[in-house]
């Protein structure tokens, strides 16, 4: 074991910063990191065992006791859930004999539940060591776990692969695409190069000027504008700048990178070299979320035949000087990695932790460089507007939210997948596109956004009314609305990384009062509980983890009041309606083993 | 570049040097902004959000966030005092707070900021109550992470001053907490002279210096006859006797 630690650590030159990496090959192959190997790594790199142990247990993929040889991980969240996901899971761990959460005795399977695959249009899923298997059926599930006993190798239980490059030899993956809409920016067919090309004619403060005039604003969902990231990283004075694509997408209800990412991997790239460019930048680092491992191989050969083609590397489109390459980062299972401080501290080998800013990390980023994190659509617009123009790209969407806008739908609706739209188009556009004709309730941007009634479908799509990095999840009647509620709250009190008070504490009480609103032992007061411990969260976190987790619970008392006042009780006999003075006297009966005289005069009916 | 120049606290003017943060103009002119993870001599990290104030009505943390010319700072306002009640609550229903049989009563900064902002009672929040082993392994110090506030500070002393980086943060969310470098902190290279261990590092009961407690008289301890503030903070062990 030492040599094979050890040889890990030179591979990346027993570089601090490259402790992600470092974790990530040491898992895959030791199957754990327990503490003596902890120990081992943190000599080789001259740190401490704590510090080892602090990214550990900080990443859900990593873990401190050795996992069994298939590690199989069924996505919990809510579309999935709706979709028979709890049952899918008991199928798994009945037919492997492992409970969720546990290794089998014979360190064959792990079975444990992650709380988002990017995979909400193909329902349920899971991830079984890298290969992921969507649409499962109790049938299914038996048939896998039938051949994972006979030993078969999980990259080979993919019997049909997907549309498109998910056929790729080098991805092979049994998910689809399921483009729905094809607009006219980034899914419709594209020229080779063209954007970048005509990048490197121009000088790159006509570039800037050029995507300042599109309007480009970030895909991820909080729309600042990208010409002036770009440009404060260009004119922050430094000796190296950096790139980095943002392929952690982790918001519960998105996908529509994965499809980027299958479909429009060269042009990602295209942008990222764009942007490289214009801010004079040697170095690019694309983050790929560990879900989306089986997508590593097929990125890292499309990276290849760019170096082949010369259009990474030396004097990258035979523009002499410009040199530029990228590299691959996988992430370990951290939403808080997609926001992008915490995405960078990742990148340098430490916890995920979003940073102080000010510096922001077009100053200060990578390594204490100026650094430019884009999302995956952002860096692809980028491509397209240099081919096509500021002016085109502008002609799309609305005043404040240019272009076109790739939409994940998933939840009750008939057809569930990627649209790709104008900005400003209105929700009940996109439902009827997707066949949600019973919607009832629609979360627009995931579990960190708004949760809308039927009333709001006329709402638009755009960062001037209901701003969405893309997620759209859709819910008909029959659906729980405070169960719904109750699981993003989970999600966020899992994700939280804990680095400040209100989102580590505040988060759990706020999940503690809406299990009590679901089991009816709250009342009117309750309300005001929820929405001032929501606003306190709100104001004093330390990143958007904590300014948006609320959103479940402030939304829904706004939009969906009668959801809530059904379940408050009245309080007439002066108690607190979740005091419940049985259940609490339950306890000293038992050990006292008599009845109490004062409040149970009936004791023998009880 | 280097002219001091203006902002306002509350309404009153005080003059700010370039790069300082809130608090340090702040600490400079006598006005005081409550903290618990922030403290003199270690680099701010803006964690436990007591400090937080509104800068140009944006809410940011006063250890972290740079002053700005011209800016308006509020630190007293009713909407701010309750946010840091809200806090302060948050972190004494995390761990387990049980003042009066704790060792570090009358000198807990936690205890201190709490009668400071008035919560003198039984909050509407749940009690978490951790159960977390106490690590008593090491000759002279104790180490009982239930009463932790996740303040890092004597990660950052052990770290930063002691050269040592005997603590650090593991886990993640809830189960985030203090670790040490080893398998308990009797395997640590820590000794009870270390920065990280002197009574102005650590604002709680959390980590305990063995065959020395409750070494003032109540009455006499540091926050007994005064409320936390300006120089009646950590480091200055008034208290002690």
């Amino acid at each position: 074991m030492d040599n094979s630690v050890m040889s890990v650590c030179q591979r990346y030159a027993n570089d601090r910063t490259r402790l992600m990496d470092i974790l990530l090959d040491i898992q895959h192959d030791l199957r754990g990191i327990e503490p003596a190997t902890m120990e081992l790594i943190a000599r080789q790199l001259g740190i401490t065992r704590v510090e080892v142990e602090g990214m550990v247990s900080f990443y859900a993929f990593f873990s401190s006791h050795t996992k069994g040889e298939v590690v199989i991980r069924v996505c919990s969240d809510i579309i999935d859930r709706h979709a028979g996901g709890g049952g899918i899971a008991k199928c798994f761990s009945q037919e492997l004999g492992v409970p969720v959460g546990e290794t089998s005795a014979d360190g064959r399977f792990s079975l444990e539940y992650t709380p988002f695959l990017g995979m909400s249009d193909q329902v349920p899923a899971a991830m079984i060591n890298e290969t992921i298997v969507t649409c499962l059926s109790f049938e299914k599930v038996r048939q896998i776990c039938s051949r994972l006993k006979e030993g078969l190798n999980p990259g080979d239980l993919v019997v049909s692969t997907g549309e498109g490059n998910n056929s790729h030899p080098l991805i092979k993956a049994e998910v689809n695409n399921n483009i729905r809409h094809t607009g006219e920016v980034l899914l419709c067919s594209l020229p080779d190069n063209a954007g970048l090309t005509r990048a490197l004619q121009c000088r790159p403060q006509a570039i800037l000027d050029e995507l300042e005039e599109s309007g480009l604003t970030g895909r991820g969902g909080a729309g600042f504008p990208t010409s002036r990231k770009w440009r404060v990283a260009a004119d922050t004075p430094a000796d190296r700048r950096y790139i980095i694509c943002n392929a952690d997408e982790g918001e519960p209800g998105t996908f529509k990178d994965r499809v980027l990412l299958t479909e429009r991997a060269d042009l990602m790239i295209e942008g990222m070299t764009v942007a490289a460019y214009t801010v004079g930048c040697e170095a690019g680092i694309i983050y790929l979320r560990a879900e989306y491992a089986y997508l590593r191989a097929y990125l890292e050969s499309v990276l290849q035949a760019r170096r082949d083609r010369g259009l990474l590397g030396t004097d990258v489109g035979g523009k002499h000087g410009f040199n530029f390459d990228i590299r691959i980062q996988l992430g370990a299972g951290a939403y808080i990695c997609g926001e992008e401080s915490a995405l960078i501290s990742s990148c340098e080998g430490l916890r995920g932790e979003p940073k102080n800013r000010p510096p922001f990390p077009v100053e200060s980023g990578y390594l204490g460089f100026p650094t430019v994190v884009d999302n995956v659509e952002t860096f692809c617009c980028a491509a397209r507007i240099m081919d096509r123009g500021g002016v085109w790209f502008g002609s799309f969407g609305t005043g404040k939210s240019t272009g076109t806008k790739l939409f994940s739908v998933s939840g009750d609706c008939a057809r569930p997948g990627v649209f790709e739209l104008p900005f400003g188009i209105t929700v009940r556009e996109l439902l009827d596109r997707a066949g949600a004709a019973e919607a009832a309730a629609v979360q627009v941007g995931g579990p960190s956004g708004e949760m809308i009634n039927n009333s709001q479908f006329d709402r638009r799509l755009c960062l001037e009314d209901l701003p969405t990095g893309g997620s759209v999840m859709v819910f008909s009647p029959r659906r729980n609305i405070l169960e719904i509620v109750d699981c993003f709250l989970e999600f966020f009190v899992d994700e939280s990384c804990g680095y400040c008070t209100p989102c580590r504490v505040g988060n759990i009480f706020l999940k503690k009062r809406i299990e009590k609103v679901r089991k009816g032992l709250c009342e009117m007061e309750d309300l005001d509980y929820l929405q001032e411990l929501g606003r306190t969260i709100a104001m004093t976190s330390r990143c958007g983890l904590g300014h948006t987790s609320p959103n479940p619970v402030l939304t829904t008392v706004r939009n969906f009041p009668l959801v809530y006042s059904v379940l408050l009780k009245e309080h007439g006999d002066g108690l607190q309606a979740s005091f419940d003075i049985q259940s609490a006297l339950e306890e000293s009966r038992r050990l006292a083993k008599r009845r109490s005289m004062i409040y149970d005069p009936n004791y023998d009916e009880v | 570049m280097n002219t001091p120049f203006k902002f306002e606290i509350d309404g009153i003017e005080i003059e700010a040097q370039r790069g300082q943060s809130i608090m340090q103009a702040a600490d400079e002119a006598g006005i005081y902004i409550p903290r618990l993870c922030d403290v003199e001599g270690l680099e701010p990290q803006g964690s436990c959000r007591v400090c937080v104030v509104k800068q140009n009505g944006k809410t940011v943390s006063a250890c972290t966030q740079p002053a700005i010319e011209g800016s308006r700072v509020e630190n007293e306002t009713e909407e701010i005092l309750g946010y840091r009640r809200d806090l302060v609550r948050m972190l004494y229903h995390e761990g387990n707070h049980l003042c009066p049989i704790c060792e570090a009563s009358g000198r807990c900064e936690l205890q201190a900021m709490g009668y400071r902002l008035g919560i003198t009672q039984a909050t509407k929040y749940p009690y978490l109550q951790p159960v977390r082993p106490v690590d008593a392994s090491h000759p002279d110090i104790v180490l009982d992470t239930n009463r932790c506030i996740l303040c890092g500070r004597c990660i950052r002393a052990s770290r930063d001053i002691d050269g040592k980086h005997v603590f650090e943060y593991v886990g993640r969310g809830i189960d985030k907490r203090v670790g040490v470098n080893g398998s308990m902190l009797g395997d640590t290279d820590v000794e009870l002279n270390d920065r990280a261990i002197d009574l102005s590092t650590c604002p709680v009961g959390c980590i305990i210096q063995k065959g020395r407690g409750f070494f003032a008289p109540i009455g006499e301890r540091q926050f007994d006859n005064k409320p936390i503030t300006l120089g009646v903070g950590p480091g200055k062990e008034e208290g002690e006797a």
